[in-house]
């Protein structure tokens, strides 16, 4: 059986409607081999589908039609048929074993992780993403760019609404990427329709999956495990670049990672204000921890502690500080300094900010916390 | 068969107000407190999903924060298995057993009280967790670790609740095995029972060996979250996915625990509006066994994107796509059944047949689902929200009311309003394909499932969603209005309104005297129906 055919019909059905078709009704442009060969597969599987449902219930109308009581039709008494019986057992059962065939050799092939160019190892996180090339220890944070009061105001205005990222994955075109995906807190997933691979990312444990992109582009996905509050607003975009424009954006990240932990180790030995710690704190605030603490510190009564007159927040610096660097185990509470998600300026930064606002007002010098502070933790 | 005696006998024992249904130990009592729970906790679990198709509308949050969408979406799937389609099955079970047998009443009448006043405790205790700090458990039906050893104390009670709905099934299910299996009228061999009691049966046997896997999988859950084990927690050594695996052990014979039954009453309902006998009995039965036994051998085609070995995920295929034939086979004996009848169509054959047509849809969708490659693109996404409410709503659900119709005059003893039954049927039937249809191409565009807020290119299909929704929704409280009023009054059935009827139940008077069959009907014929 050709599995062009049933593409080709497809295409007759769904072409004439051009605005049909921007509708989506059916699995996104594929963007690697892998994913055509599904898209195909499920054509073919669709057609056959449709074709036995036409064999089944054409007859099943005619009769209901054709015998009906109100026109006086006695029914027939029959009662079994071996022969029959016997044929639409086997008939379907070869059917199967056509659709069969072709999904193992592609189960196959997409289980082969061997001879990758480069890998990549994700972590899901609630909630974002974190990718490490692992063949050059270049690591970056991904984290939903659609601004909250888009999604609170409930007027969604940005063209990639809720899939869009501050700092893409960013991979090379025709290599073979291999994925190590894990996760720290709760089961994620990481799915790039356009690619076909979908990977839960799981606590604990490192799967592995692959592709290879054909033609330079940004292929943007979501988690799809459910993962908590924030399980709509994990979006994953993946930026394809030429082998030679991969290369360059990796050197360029590289030297400026390099800068980055300069000018963090000068910043960790800076003396900010009141003002300054508070002004960066609150940014970081609004894109770490207002998710779960909510912008008015209250929390979700219940699900997550309200910040405002929290105990640890207004007691001891050492105490607040802890909580942040080493997170709280077995809650959403991540340890955002011990896995290097938030800077020893940042750390200081939202937690000054924390003590400081709505109402909590801590009195000096507890109220402030230098960077020095959070660099002296033992790590 | 001395019917004279057994319709005078015994009226005056029924005594009345809320004591009589705390004590009742009839069968039909409890089948009937049965069916009006699982009518209420049908009403309230789809209130919830209004709620979800209210913030689904539009992009961007409107109404609900995405803490309260979360318990939404989890109590809908709880309540409307655990509360509103085993319930009413169980309900069919205790009214239908006993009267297509031959039974005076089930084996363990006061078990059968038990069984039933666990589900009202169950139940509030699964509700008032809306209502504790926190919230209700948010982390989805299939309660996931970690997710779910992160939530607060509605988490624990939703987990006693299950405790208690999965006792209410054992205990039921015992019951309706013991009575099939013992209280059946002499002469009616196994061969020869109702393919009702037939798909009962079975359904009881599923029950009784996985509702014990859900409850020591939730009691892991619970030990996991307040004494320190870690089964599911790979720090300690434990692992998440084996949560999934045992969960899905229970799971997968569960999703057929809700359509052996839907399947028993739809092949009860064709042959009498199309006056002929069932086609294949025989190969019915089979069908179902094994439906049955290969339930217990594809759990994990709900964890293809876990990470499966290769070989796990072909096993899990193939065992798979085999339930195809034995569904397959019943639908095929289902249209040769109506073929060359005399086909009527009132209220319950609209019910029966739209069954047959819509679940054969989300069989095919679960054919697709069923094909690793394409499984990979779809899990997680609307596409299986589509194809799991064409299963248990087009599946179960609309056999439950197609049933509810068919047998209603022999429990009111009054006809219910055609006409307002046939409007009940076609507003159902449309609407559940306008809400449901389109999540098929939304899960094939790439819309996961379970998000409080999606992008703007969904945004079409979900307002259509939501609109068909509502209009399926508000057509039930028609359905409840119907049956009221055929409680209320209404034509007289007579002993047997449908004139291709063949069961034993109508051969008693409608509505049926409180004690029936107290010595055992004589079979007259030797048809599997047992009485021509």
């Amino acid at each position: 059986m050709s599995r062009g055919m049933p593409f080709v019909a497809v295409a007759i059905v769904l072409a004439p409607g051009g605005a049909l078709a921007e509708l989506g009704f059916n699995l996104p442009p594929p963007a690697t081999g892998i994913a055509r060969e599904i898209y195909d597969l499920h054509t073919l599987v669709l057609w056959i589908c449709v074709g036995i449902f036409a064999v089944v219930f054409l007859p099943m109308f005619y009769t209901l039609w054709r015998h009906r009581k109100a026109k006086g039709h006695v029914a027939a008494s029959f009662r079994d048929n071996t022969r029959l019986e016997v044929l639409w057992t086997i008939v379907p059962a070869l059917i199967l074993v056509g659709m069969a065939w072709p999904a193992t050799n592609l189960i196959l092939a997409m289980k082969n992780v061997g001879d990758s160019d480069l890998t990549i190892k994700v972590t899901g996180r609630q909630w974002q993403w974190e990718y490490e090339y692992l063949d050059d220890g270049l690591r970056l944070v991904s984290t939903l760019a659609t601004p909250r009061r888009e999604i609170d105001g409930g007027n969604p205005r940005s063209a990639h609404y809720l899939l869009e990222v501050d700092r893409p994955l960013v991979v090379p075109t025709n290599r073979k990427v291999r994925l190590v995906v894990t996760a720290t807190d709760v089961i994620h997933s990481w799915w790039i329709p356009a690619f076909g691979i979908k990977q839960d990312a799981i606590p604990g444990f490192i799967k592995e999956a692959w592709f290879r992109v054909e033609a330079p582009g940004t292929y943007r996905g979501q988690c799809v495990e459910l993962c908590g509050i924030g399980h709509a607003f994990m979006p994953i975009v993946v930026e394809a670049l030429p082998p030679e424009k991969f290369a360059a954006w990796k050197n360029e990240q590289m030297t400026a990672t390099k800068n980055a932990t300069a000018a963090a180790q000068t910043a960790a030995n800076a003396t900010l204000s009141l003002t300054e710690l508070t002004t960066r704190g609150e940014q970081v605030y609004n894109a770490n921890c207002a998710a779960c603490h909510q912008p008015t510190g209250l929390g979700i009564p219940g699900a997550f502690p309200a910040l405002d007159g929290s105990a640890i927040v207004t007691g001891p610096v050492a105490a607040h500080l802890d909580r942040i660097f080493n997170g709280k185990p077995g809650t959403a509470m991540t340890a955002f300094g011990k896995l290097k998600l938030l800077s020893d300026l940042d750390i200081a930064a939202v937690v000054t900010f924390e003590r400081n606002s709505w109402h909590n007002h801590v009195t000096a010098p507890d109220n402030l916390v230098q960077p020095a502070e959070v660099a002296a933790l033992p790590r | 068969m001395d019917l004279a005696a057994t319709r005078h006998t015994h009226h005056e024992t029924v005594s009345r107000g809320p004591m009589r249904w705390l004590t009742t130990t009839n069968h039909k009592d409890i089948g009937t407190l049965y069916l009006w729970f699982s009518l209420l906790m049908f009403l309230i679990a789809g209130s919830l999903a209004l709620l979800i198709r209210a913030e689904l509308f539009q992009p961007g949050l409107q109404f609900l924060q995405p803490a309260f969408f979360n318990q939404l979406t989890t109590m809908h799937g709880l309540l409307m298995i655990f509360g509103a389609i085993m319930p009413a099955f169980v309900g069919f079970a205790n009214w239908q057993v006993p009267l297509m047998i031959g039974a005076p009443d089930m084996a363990f009448p006061r078990l059968n009280n038990w069984s039933f006043w666990l589900l009202p405790a169950a139940a509030c205790l699964m509700l008032s967790s809306f209502f504790v700090p926190g919230g209700a458990a948010a982390a989805g039906w299939t309660m996931y670790p970690p997710l779910y050893i992160q939530g607060g104390i509605a988490y624990d009670m939703t987990i006693l609740a299950i405790h208690l709905m999965g006792l209410s099934s054992i205990l039921g299910a015992i019951n309706i095995i013991t009575t099939i299996l013992n209280l059946r009228t002499p002469g009616m061999t196994l061969m020869k029972m109702p393919i009702f009691v037939w798909t009962w049966l079975i359904t009881a046997y599923l029950l009784v060996a996985v509702m014990p896997v859900l409850a020591s999988v939730v009691t892991m859950l619970l030990t996991d979250r307040h004494f320190g084990t870690h089964f599911f927690d790979a720090a300690g050594g434990g692992d998440p996915v084996m949560f999934q695996h045992l969960f899905w052990f229970f799971g997968h014979p569960e999703v057929y625990i809700m359509i052996l039954p839907a399947f028993g009453i739809v092949s009860t309902i064709l042959p009498t509006f199309a006056r002929k006998p069932l086609f294949g009995y025989v190969s019915m039965v089979y069908a179902v066994a094994s439906i049955a036994i290969l339930s217990f051998l594809v759990w994990a085609h709900h964890m293809f994107t876990t990470g499966l070995p290769a070989g796990g995920q072909i096993f899990f295929m193939y065992s798979t796509m085999l339930i195809a034939i034995p569904t397959g086979v019943k639908v095929f004996n289902w249209v040769a059944t109506l073929w060359r009848g005399a086909n009527s169509f009132e209220t319950p054959m609209l019910f029966a047949l739209a069954m047959v047509c819509l679940f054969t849809i989300g069989g095919f969708s679960g054919l697709v689902l069923a094909i690793v490659p394409i499984d990979v693109q779809l899990q997680d996404t609307y596409y299986v929200v589509a194809h799991f409410h064409y299963v248990l709503f087009a599946g179960a659900a609309m056999s439950i009311l197609g049933g509810v119709y068919y047998w209603l005059p022999k429990w009111t003893g009054h006809m219910y309003d055609e006409r307002l039954g046939q409007i009940h049927f076609w507003l159902t039937a449309i609407a559940f394909n306008v809400t449901f249809f389109p999540m098929h191409f939304l899960g094939l565009v790439g819309m996961p499932r379970r998000i409080p807020d999606y992008a703007p290119q969904f945004a079409d299909f979900n307002m259509l969603a939501s609109i068909g929704a509502f209009v399926l929704g508000a057509s039930q409280l028609l359905f409840l209005y119907t049956v009221i009023k055929c409680i209320r009054g209404g034509a007289p059935a007579g002993d047997k309104p449908w004139e291709g009827a063949t069961t034993l139940e109508w051969t008693l008077s409608s509505p049926p005297p409180y004690h029936s069959f107290t010595t055992p009907p004589v079979l007259t014929t030797d048809t599997p129906h047992g009485l021509a």
